[in-house]
């Protein structure tokens, strides 16, 4: 038989079988294949001794080589009994030939089936064992993560409680156990409904009812918890709802981790942040924002009432006692403080011994009535060691509805009526009134005002005649300062003079006016010569105290060409009192160079005349109380009496008398009779413009006739 | 990835596999019931299926043997699922005796099986791995020990990224992949495709819907975007049969029946 035959048989095997099965063979390589196979069935076919146990083989090498389709087998069947004996056809005489071909196929057959299920059996054995090992793999995977996550909840740093949706718990890990004190019999005994704490929010258990129903998968808050013993602790709580499956909600699972001590740490912070460490009163901090508070929410007619209170007399306890016997003291203060407080009334330290007492939803009355316990409890003497201590307070109360008015002007308004209290004499309360805030803001904004008002030229002077008794001729004029203010309009003296001596102010005006009446005082000595007045000008006490005074008066008289004798400064007993000796020396060098100096208002002072007697001094001016005394409708002996006797010891004393405030003939008889010297007042003139006493020096009239005081205006 | 890597995989013996279908469609008895019923409804639905896979199965025989002609000699074959018939190891080694093979594949018990086989061979193993879990499939011991990074390396993703869906975003995966390949790696790749039997897909996209692992079709334009980092080599982008046959023989009179597109890509 020819190679080429069993090629060609081999080819159509490998087409018969192609797709039949997978083979990891090309189609060459699988021909190839075949072709061997084909060798060994046609050598058994034609060989003297028929073997057919060479066809079982085969049927085992197509199993072994993957034709695993039955339809291979099938194929090859048909083929090697329909076309195999055609191939031998003329190559062999052996009779049993086609016996033979179909004991292969029956080999071919067994031995492939055989084969088959050899490797099919092998096969599901192997996928068998693999799926086990798979198994056990996966459970071993799963007992090490099983292991892990049990240490996880038994070693973790915070607490871990897992319970069922009917709310009992299950399982608790140790920390848990420690952080609540329970064992964990207790817990598992426990329903998470107990875990209830008075202060928990409604949102807590809200969530939780949420959480057990599937509506949310988590919940985080800050929640207490009871511990065994009775203690509390603070926790930041997370619970979350585990599902199932199907997503059903399964179990829950808390985590609680214990932050007591930041807890703690906070609210001790928060404390010392809102409360005065000596006395352990709430602190300014504190009162700052309760009253934020009641500021946020004006409802309604609402009022708040306040005590500001500062003790009297603080700085001398704790200067000569020292700071020990102080800080003692403000203890005692405060707690009787708070003593008198209560509800709705908060008391506070603000500060070295000032302190604060709000009082909300208040009435005028109540804070009142709370101002005098408080100066009543104050009142009995407060012992501090050997010391027996009797402290007084001073309170300034402010009381209003919320509504109108604001946190810093309540404060404020609080601060001002406690200076009020204070400069009313101390140990007493003050109550806020609007009308005397108002002023003092005025002063206030007179005295800041006033330096630039001198540059602006906004003051001008006025003179008022001095006029002999004897004669009624205009001897003198006085200097009177006004100040036309922009928004106030004209003031007097008395509007500013006292307010421009305590800033300080007087110095620079003073000197303003002095230069002024100087300077006029020129101009009329020189269009009436003799005829001309003298110019009288107040001094105020703290110009006297200026050590400059003496030589501004120099440089000014100088600088106007005016004689001192024709220069009289007026001024008040007070002016003279202190223990310092400038003054004085000042006066007796202006009086050595031939000035007049004259005491203003004499009568409502001291009216210390054995002391004038010291003074360098020309003449007294009588204040106006006197001449009031002397009307013939009202004839008071006493006064007369005591004008007289002023009169008669100034003479003695070689001084000239002046009354002031003269309005009426009469008031002019009586002083003449009296042997008064000069006058002053609306019968001879008010104050003047110059023009108005240049009229009067033209005239050359005697003052105080009927109708001179209009004629003059 | 779900779930920490240290958590177990799950064994589910009662979900068919695509590793172990596949094994039955090549007439392997590496599957259970589950997978035999599945299969059976699949060849029910598209009688073709079974020449499908073959014809995939002998593209992989031949892009290995390519790739060894090309000098390649390790082997990363992912998703390599049962070693069935004509795996890479045994194509490779039956070329090249000292070639290296690292199979990877997600499912534990193709894993636990291809261990078994591979118990006597010390130039081939297996990673227990997602696809997308790169960088624990290269440094793993398993991998480390055969495989050399700094030289080119096979990849193979045969029959593979049509389980990849699109919002897993397979391009991204591949290019992982590129980054560490160095120039002369050469990538392998089979994808199922609706282009040539748009009837029949569907239905069959359904069907795996059910499994572990259902099926994203992709056109060739698709397919060949995924090596679009590639220079990929002749034929290019061509259905399973087509791509470098052996005989003219071994080519169907119509490819397209084949709906699966073969290429493979070389790393420049």
């Amino acid at each position: 038989m020819t190679r080429v035959r069993r090629e060609s048989f081999a080819q159509l095997w490998a087409d018969a079988v192609a797709g039949t099965s997978y083979v990891s063979m090309g189609r060459d390589e699988l021909a190839a294949h075949l072709l061997g196979l084909t060798d060994r069935l046609i050598d058994a076919a034609i060989a003297p001794d028929f073997d057919p146990s060479v066809a079982h083989e085969v049927g085992a090498d197509l199993v072994a080589a993957h034709f695993t389709g039955t339809e291979t087998l099938g194929e090859t069947l048909a083929l090697i009994t329909g076309r195999l004996a055609n191939l031998l056809d003329g190559l062999t005489d052996c009779p049993e030939l086609a016996a033979r071909i179909a004991r292969l196929a029956g080999n071919i057959a067994a031995g492939y089936a055989s084969a088959l299920r050899e490797r099919t059996l092998d096969e599901q054995e192997a996928i068998h064992r693999a799926g086990l090992v798979a198994r056990m793999e996966a459970e071993r995977a799963l007992a090490a993560s099983e292991a892990r996550l049990r240490a996880m909840f038994t070693q973790a740093a915070v607490g871990i409680g897992i319970g069922d949706l009917e709310g009992n718990i299950t399982e608790a890990n140790p920390t848990l156990l420690r952080m609540f004190g329970y064992t964990l019999d207790d817990f598992t005994s426990l329903k998470v409904s107990s875990m209830v704490h008075p202060e928990d929010a409604a949102s807590v258990w809200q969530a939780y009812e949420q959480l057990i129903c599937g509506e949310r998968d988590h919940f985080r808050v800050e929640k207490r918890f009871h511990r065994a013993d009775g203690g509390e602790i603070w926790t930041h709580l997370t619970v979350s709802l585990v599902r199932d499956e199907t997503g059903a909600p399964a179990y829950q699972v808390a985590v609680v981790e214990d932050v007591s001590e930041r807890h703690r740490l906070q609210a001790r912070l928060h404390y010392q942040a809102y409360h005065d460490p000596l006395t352990g009163l709430p602190n300014r901090a504190m009162v700052s924002d309760r009253l934020a508070q009641v500021f946020a929410r004006p409802i309604g007619s609402r009022r708040i009432g306040l005590c500001y209170l500062d003790l009297d007399g603080f700085k001398v306890v704790n200067d000569s006692l020292g700071h020990d016997v102080g800080d003692q003291l403000l203890i005692a203060v405060a707690s009787r403080l708070a003593g008198c407080c209560g509800r709705g009334q908060l008391v506070a330290r603000m500060g070295g011994d000032e302190f604060v007492i709000i009082v909300e939803d208040s009435c005028e009355e109540d804070v009142i009535s709370l101002a005098e316990d408080v100066l009543a409890a104050l009142a009995a003497p407060i012992r501090i060691g050997d010391y027996e201590l009797i402290v007084t307070a001073s309170i300034g109360i402010v009381e209003r509805p919320v509504a109108v008015t604001t946190q810093a002007d309540l404060v404020q308004a609080a601060d001002i009526t406690l200076y009020w209290a204070k400069a009313d004499g101390k140990g007493r309360y003050a109550i806020f009134d609007r009308h005397r805030n108002e002023q003092e803001v005025a002063r206030f904004t007179l005295s800041t005002t006033m330096p630039a008002a001198v540059e602006r030229n906004e003051f001008f002077v006025d003179y008022q005649p001095l006029v002999a008794l004897a004669d009624c001729t205009l001897r003198g004029v006085e200097a009177l300062v006004r100040w036309r203010h922009p928004t106030y309009g004209v003031l007097g003296p008395e509007q500013f003079i006292g307010l421009a001596e305590e800033t300080g102010a007087i110095v620079q005006l003073g000197r303003w006016v002095l230069a002024q009446a100087c300077e006029q005082a020129s101009r009329w000595r020189a269009d009436f010569g003799d005829a001309a007045p003298f110019i009288s000008v107040n001094l105020a006490p703290r110009q006297l105290r200026e050590p400059g005074l003496v030589g501004d008066v120099l440089t000014i008289l100088a600088d106007t060409r005016l004689d001192p004798s024709h220069l009289q400064l007026e001024l008040t007993e007070q002016a003279l009192m202190g223990d310092e000796a400038g003054p004085v020396e000042a006066l007796a060098k202006l009086y050595d160079m031939g000035v007049r100096i004259a005491i203003d208002d004499f009568g409502t002072g001291y009216s210390n005349l054995p002391y004038l007697r010291r003074l360098p001094l020309h003449d007294l001016k009588l204040a106006g109380s006197f001449a009031v005394g002397l009307r013939p409708a009202l004839p008071d002996l006493v006064d007369e009496r005591i004008v007289a006797t002023l009169v008669n010891l100034a003479h003695a004393l070689d001084l000239t008398v002046t009354a002031e405030g003269v309005e009426t003939i009469a008031q002019l008889e009586r002083l003449r009779a009296l042997g008064c010297d000069a006058g002053q007042g609306f019968l001879f003139a008010p104050p003047c413009t110059p023009a108005q006493i240049d009229a009067l020096l033209r005239a050359a009239n005697p003052l105080g006739g009927p109708g001179t005081g209009t004629r003059a205006l | 990835m779900d779930r920490p890597s240290w958590a177990p995989t799950d064994v589910d013996l009662e979900l068919p596999s695509a590793a172990r279908v596949y094994d039955y469609y090549l007439g392997g008895s590496h599957n259970f019931a589950v997978d035999r019923e599945m299969a059976r409804r699949a060849i029910e639905l598209w009688p073709d299926l079974p020449q499908v896979l073959q014809a995939n199965r002998a593209f992989l025989r031949r892009a290995v043997r390519y790739l060894i002609s090309q000098g390649i000699t390790q082997f990363l074959d992912i998703g390599s699922g049962i070693p069935t018939v004509g795996n890479v190891h045994e194509v490779a080694q039956d070329a090249l005796p000292e070639a290296r093979v690292v199979y990877v594949d997600v499912e534990p018990v193709a894993v636990a099986h291809t261990r078994a086989i591979l118990a006597d061979n010390d130039r081939a193993d297996i990673v227990q791995a997602d696809l997308s879990d790169v960088n624990a499939i290269t440094a793993d011991p398993r991998a480390t020990r055969l495989l050399d990074f700094s030289r080119p390396v096979g990849v193979l993703m045969v029959a593979l990224l049509h389980f990849v869906p699109d919002d897993a975003d397979p391009a991204k995966i591949v290019s992982r992949y590129r980054e560490l390949m160095v120039p002369g790696s050469q990538l392998v790749l089979s994808h199922a495709t609706q282009e040539g039997r748009p009837d029949q897909a569907d239905s069959h996209t359904a069907l795996y819907e059910r499994t572990t692992t259902p099926m994203t079709m992709r056109s060739r334009s698709q397919v060949a975007e995924l090596l679009c980092d590639f220079d990929i080599v002749a034929p290019g982008v061509v259905f399973l049969p087509q791509w470098r046959p052996e005989s003219p023989a071994d080519v169907d009179d119509r490819p397209e029946r084949f709906t699966g597109y073969a290429a493979v890509g070389r790393r420049e």
